[in-house]
């Protein structure tokens, strides 16, 4: 109960957080220079097209006009068409948005199981051999941007060692599930569709440990960090104390109280991946949102640009939320104080 | 009494590495507790007490702490040597630990039973076969030993929902779960106010003794020792200087330490014991050379500076670490200052 009180009340938060939002991705989107009529139409088009266009549009009225239109119609899930591709922004979302979170997703599965791994075998091996190799690693991973990754992995396990494919969702040949929930792993095993879904892994791995060496070195680092101080505390000498074997003491007693700063981070990562995986997208030639909200700022494709920032923001809101749900249920003394403040 | 010795610790060096370099903390530490006996151990704030009854458990964080040498034997086995089964075992039901501060010795994002249950699993084989509704039947026997009200609902509190007196209790009710055979008690309920200070000890006091479990208790009060216990180990700057039945060290302290600590007035807060000794505690970086106590010392002689008092009789059994009471320093001594 305490927490559908809590997920309702952050839900009316985000509504004008989601508003504050619409009218600086709007303000933005105007003041951007470059007439979106002309862009559209393309250079040589007459003159009388592109005024024609821009009333259509209703460029030509005043800004909060323009607004309430733009509001509105986003509110109904209408972006418009884009410029640049012809088609209704929000049937190109839906296409390229579950591409790019199923992507996100896999990042984050290799982030967490990784990440948390190595980190507590650094805090458990701490100033060893192990934790010198996990640091540098890690080290590494946090400096390198993903695109370097992206073409290493390609190169390496792509090119010259030829163990996965490089291109897309699924292979040229194998059939393509019907769309479910826009997941080509859960559309095939839901179609049944067992070729499909391997193949779908298979072409998931490489940009997906591309996107995760970043934030699972990252990951790595804050568990090795929390785990560490951790083990200097006099809960984990009391537990030993009493008799309670190692096991438990590691994966229970030290575990979750570390969690908490890895988990919050994760959370920001996830969303950040979402954002930021145009490079390792283009590279993988992944249809994805991230490389469609690139190309359309390129372009200045105005309607796909709001509706990809829109989404963005509804991405982070929710990932907020979740991840201060998931903490608040870890960390007793933040979620009574979640509670304290109703 | 009898005098079988249950544990004995033998010249136990331990380190701290930090950042400025390592920490020398225990200089060779000597103590002994035997069967059925209640040992107070007392000494200013830092001399390292805490840090002698983690070793005794192996359970000082490493890294920073390294035992660079010495034996803790319990029961004849050197605990420092055991392998991790021996040692689960020696744990808990061999000897067990109340901490010095209740708020840091419970885990705040567990339960008080989901802390507590695990111990109680863990105290003997019988208990490990239980289910989680039986186990959970038994973890209300040590709340309601400690005179906790509602100890059913405790269970499901965070430590957290707890005041400072009901995590003491709490803490001192899971030391006890496993019915040790050495309690070890580390200046319990310093961090209280003096009248719920006061009810801890007498309930500590009370379970202690329809338990027959041997002790060590740790306090700043030289009072509670004093009212507690049958023999007193003093303690300064990571050596036991002085031990003595605790009528005869009350009656007849030795060295110039103790002596500084009696003539302080004990104040009931704590934290004051070393009032009647100008200086402080010197930094274990770069520890002072033969006795640590010399730059305090009203007493000190050339040869303090240079070497180190070993831990030896006096008289029977009263020990201390001093070279005013080893016949070879002293009489020439004595001579040359009555002279
Ligand atoms: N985790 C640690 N890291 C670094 N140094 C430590 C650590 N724990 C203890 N020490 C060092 O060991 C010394 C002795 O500490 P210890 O806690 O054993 O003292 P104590 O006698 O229990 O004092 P108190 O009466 O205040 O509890 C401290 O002065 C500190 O320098
Ligand atoms: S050995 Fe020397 S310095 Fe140390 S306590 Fe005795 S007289 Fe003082
Ligand atoms: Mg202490």
């Amino acid at each position: 109960m305490r927490t559908l009180t809590f997920i309702a009340r952050r839900a009316f938060h985000a509504i004008f957080v989601l508003l504050g939002l619409s009218i600086v991705i709007f303000i933005i989107a105007r003041i951007m220079p470059g007439d979106p009529a002309r862009v559209a139409v393309g250079a040589r088009a007459p003159e009388w097209v592109v005024e024609q266009l821009r009333e259509q549009m209703h460029l030509n009225d005043p800004l909060p006009i323009q607004y309430y239109y733009w509001l509105t119609d986003a509110l109904h899930g209408d972006f418009g068409i884009s410029l640049v591709t012809r088609r209704n922004v929000a049937d190109d979302i839906r296409e390229f948005f579950p591409a790019s979170l199923e992507l996100a997703f896999t990042s984050l599965l290799i982030t967490a199981v990784l990440g948390i791994g190595l980190g507590t075998l650094s805090a458990r091996h701490k100033d060893k051999f192990i934790d010198n190799v996990v640091r540098v690693i890690s080290y590494m991973g946090v400096v390198t941007p993903s695109f370097v990754f992206a073409i290493l992995f390609l190169l390496l396990f792509g090119y010259v060692l030829d163990l996965f494919p490089t291109i897309g969702r699924l292979s040229e040949g194998v059939p393509r599930p019907p769309t479910v929930t826009g997941f080509m792993t859960i559309d095939s095993l839901l179609a049944g569709n067992f070729t499909a879904l391997f193949d779908a892994l298979h072409h998931l791995i490489l940009p997906a440990m591309a996107l995760a060496m970043g934030t699972m070195a990252q990951e790595a680092r804050i568990t090795r960090a929390s785990m560490s101080e951790n083990l200097t505390k006099d809960y984990i000498a009391a537990i030993r104390a009493f008799g309670v074997p190692e096991r438990t003491v590691m994966g229970r007693f030290l575990l979750k109280p570390s969690l908490i700063a890895t988990i919050s981070i994760m959370g920001l990562d996830f969303a950040g991946g979402l954002a930021n995986a145009f490079l390792v997208e283009l590279i993988f030639v992944w249809p994805g949102l991230s490389r469609y909200g690139m190309n359309a700022i390129l372009r200045k494709d105005l309607n796909a640009i709001s509706a990809v920032i829109l989404v963005l923001g509804v991405v982070f809101i929710v990932v907020n939320i979740i991840v201060d749900l998931v903490v608040a249920r870890l960390d007793p003394r933040i979620g009574l104080r979640a509670a304290r403040s109703d | 009494m009898s005098v079988t010795p249950l544990l004995e610790i033998k010249n136990l060096h331990v380190e701290f590495k930090v950042y400025g370099g390592v920490l020398k903390v225990l200089d060779g530490v000597d103590f002994r507790v035997n069967v059925g006996e209640k040992v107070g151990l007392v000494g200013e704030t830092g001399c390292g007490k805490t840090t002698t009854m983690k070793a005794i458990l192996r359970i000082l964080p490493v890294p920073p702490a390294r035992i660079t040498g010495g034996e803790v034997l319990f029961k004849g086995r050197d605990i420092l040597k055991m392998k991790e089964r021996e040692l689960r075992e020696t744990r808990g039901r061999g000897i067990s630990m109340i901490f010095q501060d209740p708020t840091a010795a419970l885990n705040p994002v567990f339960t008080i039973g989901a802390q507590l249950e695990p111990v109680i699993r863990h105290a003997s084989p019988e208990n490990r076969r239980l289910s989680k509704k039986e186990l959970r039947k038994l973890a209300v026997i040590p709340l309601k030993e400690v005179a906790l009200a509602d100890p059913e609902r405790l269970l499901d509190a965070y430590p957290i929902q707890l005041s400072g007196g009901m995590r003491q209790r709490v803490c001192i009710g899971m030391a006890l779960a496993t019915n040790p055979e050495l309690l070890i008690a580390d200046e319990p309920g310093t961090s209280l106010d003096v009248t719920i200070q006061d009810q801890v000890l007498r309930l500590l006091q009370r379970l202690v003794e329809q338990r027959h479990s041997s002790v060590i208790l740790i306090s700043h009060t030289l009072g509670i020792v004093r009212q507690m216990c049958d023999r007193v180990y003093v303690m300064y700057a990571g050596n036991m200087v002085e031990e003595a039945p605790t009528r005869k060290l009350f009656a007849n302290p030795l060295h110039p330490y103790t002596r500084g600590l009696m003539a302080a007035v004990p104040r009931l807060s704590g934290g004051g014991v070393a009032m009647g000794i100008p200086g402080r505690i010197p930094s274990y970086l770069h520890p002072p050379s033969g006795c640590r106590f010399h730059p305090r010392c009203p007493q000190a002689m050339e040869i303090c500076k240079h070497e180190k008092p070993a831990f030896q009789q006096a008289e029977d059994d009263h020990r201390v670490a001093c070279f005013l009471y080893d016949p070879a320093v002293a009489e020439p001594q004595k001579e040359a200052t009555t002279a």
